[in-house]
């Protein structure tokens, strides 16, 4: 039984500088899509508006207040969530499911071509207390941590994150939407300088402005709106212990998106994810942590995510398809809109509306995502399509 | 006692900023982020338009709202705005303020007065809390009048820079101020 519908998906970018449009136009154009493509009147037929974002992100202190306007919300109920816009989506579906509203929009956005100083607002995610002191050189030294960790406990190696990496930009390039794709080699990677041991400027991915909104309904009222209705059947949401105390992090691993997953498949009446969903996108900013998450999500056995990699497992025409898109290391990162992302190209795909690189077998998917570093919140969730 | 005044030498001990800072307990950051902001397809032209002494507003094909400063959609109707139009400049004041302490709780040494000033466009209602307006500094009024509310209502124009000082900045308008004779 599904939970809610996604009714209409509209995007702007993702690319890796938009000077043509503000934040606000940007929202506007990426909401206008989405309206347009489930046939709904924003200021008539959506009863709710829910925007992800982050105030430092933004630049404005209190940014919600500058939520409503772009996405139709003036006068209506709107509220942000601080997160990737996967929890956003959760809640809108748990408004649906109260009963009390029939259609919800849900946005996020990013424009970090508007931060000229990133490196700083990721300074300002450490403990100020007794992290910052420190004054790590690079901020994001906690994607080698966790990488160094991982390749401790599972055998993994340097070049299986070089796979990752060649892997996903290789296969971003039949994605439009995918800046960040490119023809490199396992070598080419391999032979590059570190920026943080073990990883190269290529498995890490860029920063990329987009913006994305959902028109989210009742599934009853589905039908009336699409004749392509992808279905949330499970959606979870977790955070892991020691949040923001880089100390008490299990490093290696990502127990919040793993709890958040036996939530969504749990609500999905998903036992083996394998078998029961036909592909996966997975938030990868770092090539480390799509092996990572493979393994939380239940996609891998445990410590084995590299070799089925290596397999080609999870190759486009693999056993089980990941990322097809070419993931957030060809597409970009695009802040709190990054999960949004991982779940438009799911959408697409099950609408069968992916163009070169749509899959063959597309029913039902999985997408998760997470911030970070160094918060480690994740979400996951699980979709059919209107065939399903 | 009383006959010695203030005393010279009170006990107790000065503490500077830097002592203060010194005490364990006390962790200093001082953030440095830096933005730059797109102003995006309807502000940039209004930004040029103030360069060239022009107040430019923004009409919705719908519902005839004029939007200043310019929005590239109407937040009422969620549709595109497209008709632009050049506004006289001149409006009345809504409401105004005046400062005496600054946000660091120090006193400004002249006190500052800000308003939003309602500008001439057309199709506004009256008495529509919705109009095309700025927010900017108001000169050439004194402080009795914004407390006694005389400066509510009062006739104001925009006082320009110099055009070769103008960089297309909202404060190439450097402040209203009353139009002659035009008092209500």
């Amino acid at each position: 039984m599904a939970k809610a519908a996604i009714i209409g998906v509209g995007w702007y970018g993702p690319r890796p500088t938009t000077p043509e449009v503000s934040f606000r136009e940007m929202v506007f154009e990426a909401a206008s899509r989405a309206y347009a493509d489930a046939g709904v009147d924003p200021r008539k037929d959506v009863d709710a508006f829910i925007s992800a974002q982050e105030d430092f992100w933004e630049g404005i202190a209190i940014a919600d207040e500058f939520a409503p306007e772009p996405v139709g919300g003036v006068l209506r109920p709107t509220f942000t969530v601080a997160g990737d816009g996967l929890q956003a989506l959760a809640h809108a579906v748990m408004m649906i499911e109260t009963g009390m509203f029939d259609i919800v929009a849900v946005e996020s956005h990013a424009k970090p071509s508007d931060i000229a100083t990133l490196g700083e607002i990721y300074d300002l995610a450490l403990d100020p207390l007794h992290i910052r002191p420190v004054k790590p050189a690079n901020p994001l030294f906690m994607m080698a941590l966790d990488a160094q960790a991982y390749m401790l406990r599972t055998g993994a190696d340097a070049s299986h994150f070089a796979l990752v990496s060649a892997e996903e930009r290789v296969r971003g390039l039949n994605n439009p939407r995918a800046s960040f794709a490119g023809k490199v080699s396992i070598d080419e990677i391999l032979d590059s300088e570190p920026v943080m041991d073990p990883l190269t400027r290529y498995d890490i991915a860029g920063f990329a402005d987009a913006s994305v909104v959902l028109v989210v309904a009742r599934p009853d009222l589905a039908e009336k709106y699409t004749s392509k209705p992808v279905y949330i059947e499970g959606v979870g949401f977790a955070t892991e212990t020691g949040t923001g105390t880089l100390e008490w992090h299990t490093w290696g691993r990502m127990p919040s998106m793993r709890i958040a997953a036996l939530r969504a498949y749990s609500q999905a009446g998903i036992g083996d994810p394998l078998s029961s969903t036909d592909f996966a996108e997975v938030e990868d900013r770092a090539s480390p942590y799509l092996l990572m998450s493979l393994e939380e999500l239940g996609l891998a056995p445990e410590g084995e995510a590299h070799k089925l990699y290596e397999r080609g497992e999870y190759e486009y025409d693999g056993y089980y398809p990941v990322n097809p898109s070419g993931g957030s290391l060809a597409m970009g990162v695009a802040l709190e809109a990054t999960g949004l992302l991982r779940l438009l190209e799911a959408v697409l795909q099950l609408r069968g509306e992916a163009g070169a690189h749509q899959l063959s077998d597309a029913e039902r998917a999985i997408v998760a995502s997470w911030r970070g570093p160094p918060t480690t919140t994740s979400a996951v969730v699980v979709l059919s399509g209107p065939s399903c | 006692m009383a006959s010695e005044g203030k005393p010279v030498n009170p006990p107790g001990t000065y503490l500077k900023r830097q002592d203060l800072e010194r005490l364990p307990g006390l962790i200093r950051y001082k953030p440095s982020v830096k933005y730059l902001f797109a102003a995006g397809e309807a502000l940039s032209r209004f930004l040029k338009g103030l360069k060239e002494g022009k107040i430019l507003g923004v009409k919705c094909p719908v519902c005839g709202r004029v939007y200043v400063p310019p929005r590239a959609y109407c937040e009422y109707c969620h549709v595109p705005t497209s008709e632009w139009v050049e506004l006289p400049g001149t409006g009345v004041v809504h409401t105004a303020v005046v400062s005496y302490i600054a946000t660091d709780r120090s006193r400004m040494e002249k006190p500052e007065i800000v308003g939003v000033i309602r500008l001439d466009a057309p199709g506004y209602r009256e008495d529509s809390y919705e109009f095309a307006g700025l927010f900017h500094k108001l000169c050439g009024v004194t402080p009795e009048q914004v407390m006694d509310g005389s400066v509510i209502g009062m006739k104001v124009k925009p006082r320009w820079k110099p055009p070769e000082e103008r960089t297309g900045s909202i404060t190439d308008i450097e402040c209203f101020e009353p139009v002659e004779g035009g008092e209500q």
